[in-house]
């Protein structure tokens, strides 16, 4: 029994579950954070340390950040009177319930994840980055590449319309 | 429960809640949010596997959980800005709100 583990679990599970239940939009941003810290320090945990610290940058220090730019700029914070939740949410929570069910009962049944502790594999940095030029060199340009479309996408996509008055 | 186990139930925990989140929300970042979670919850089994699987000195779990969180990364800049413009035309991100294709 990992103690460790089950903290780290828990504040990443608390984490999300605050992020998708609490009212107020910036409050939600936060939660996620903690999520995502959670998740951080479980790949920390899982001696996938390059992992962990691109979770850490590209999650708490970009993405997060994001959200909560969108949400001060859409006016989210406020909210609404009629209630958070949509009005199919009784499927939506009876369908994720169900998508939970099916894992955790593949997962529990499954012979695959009955091997034991193995030893904790030492990957330095540099061995993940002569990987990156060498064995993922085209996977790597494409996400290179993908990254400068999708921030060249963003940028038109949320342009100001012509003709909108201001 | 082997370690592998508990790390495959949090990661499968964590995608319900981020799915939960996504179906039952009314506001659009909520539910861009409740994606971010999935992806999450998907990277962690990546990772978990490449810990306990094999081969782990071949990275191949750790590589894709870093193009995933790459994509990710990608997938939020153009979601997020989707919402500001369907804010700045339709003056709401309410989702059940916005129920035209048509402007």
């Amino acid at each position: 029994m990992n103690v460790v583990f089950w903290i780290l679990a828990v504040i990443t599970v608390l984490g999300g579950l605050m992020a998708v239940t609490l009212k107020n939009t910036v409050h939600c941003a936060l939660a996620l954070t903690v999520a995502f810290a959670g998740l951080a320090l479980l790949f920390l945990q899982l001696d996938a340390q390059f992992a962990g610290f691109a979770q850490v940058l590209v999650y708490i220090g970009a993405v997060a950040i994001l959200v909560v730019f969108a949400i001060l700029l859409t006016r989210g914070s406020e909210t609404p009177s009629e209630g958070v939740l949509s009005h199919t949410w009784f499927a939506g929570l009876l369908i994720a319930a169900a998508v939970f069910a099916v894992l955790a009962w593949a997962v529990l049944k499954s012979t695959a994840v009955l091997q034991h502790e193995t030893a904790a594999p030492s990957v330095s940095v540099q061995q993940i980055g002569s990987a990156l030029m060498g064995r993922y060199v085209l996977p790597l340009e494409i996400v290179a590449l993908l990254l400068t479309a999708a921030m060249l996408g963003a940028v038109m996509v949320a342009l100001h319309e012509k003709g909108e008055q201001k | 429960m082997t370690p592998l186990a508990e790390y495959l139930l949090v990661a499968a925990l964590l995608f319900a809640i981020g799915l939960a989140g996504a179906l039952t929300r009314r506001n659009a970042i909520l539910v861009l949010i409740g994606i971010e979670l999935m992806l999450n919850a998907a990277n962690l089994n990546l990772v978990a596997f490449w810990r306990y699987g094999a081969h782990p000195e071949l990275l191949t779990g750790m590589m894709f959980a870093i193009f995933s969180i790459a994509v990710a990364a990608a997938e939020a800049a153009v979601g997020l800005g989707l919402v500001i413009a369907i804010y700045r035309h339709a003056r709401t991100t309410d989702l059940d709100e916005i129920n035209r294709m048509k402007g």
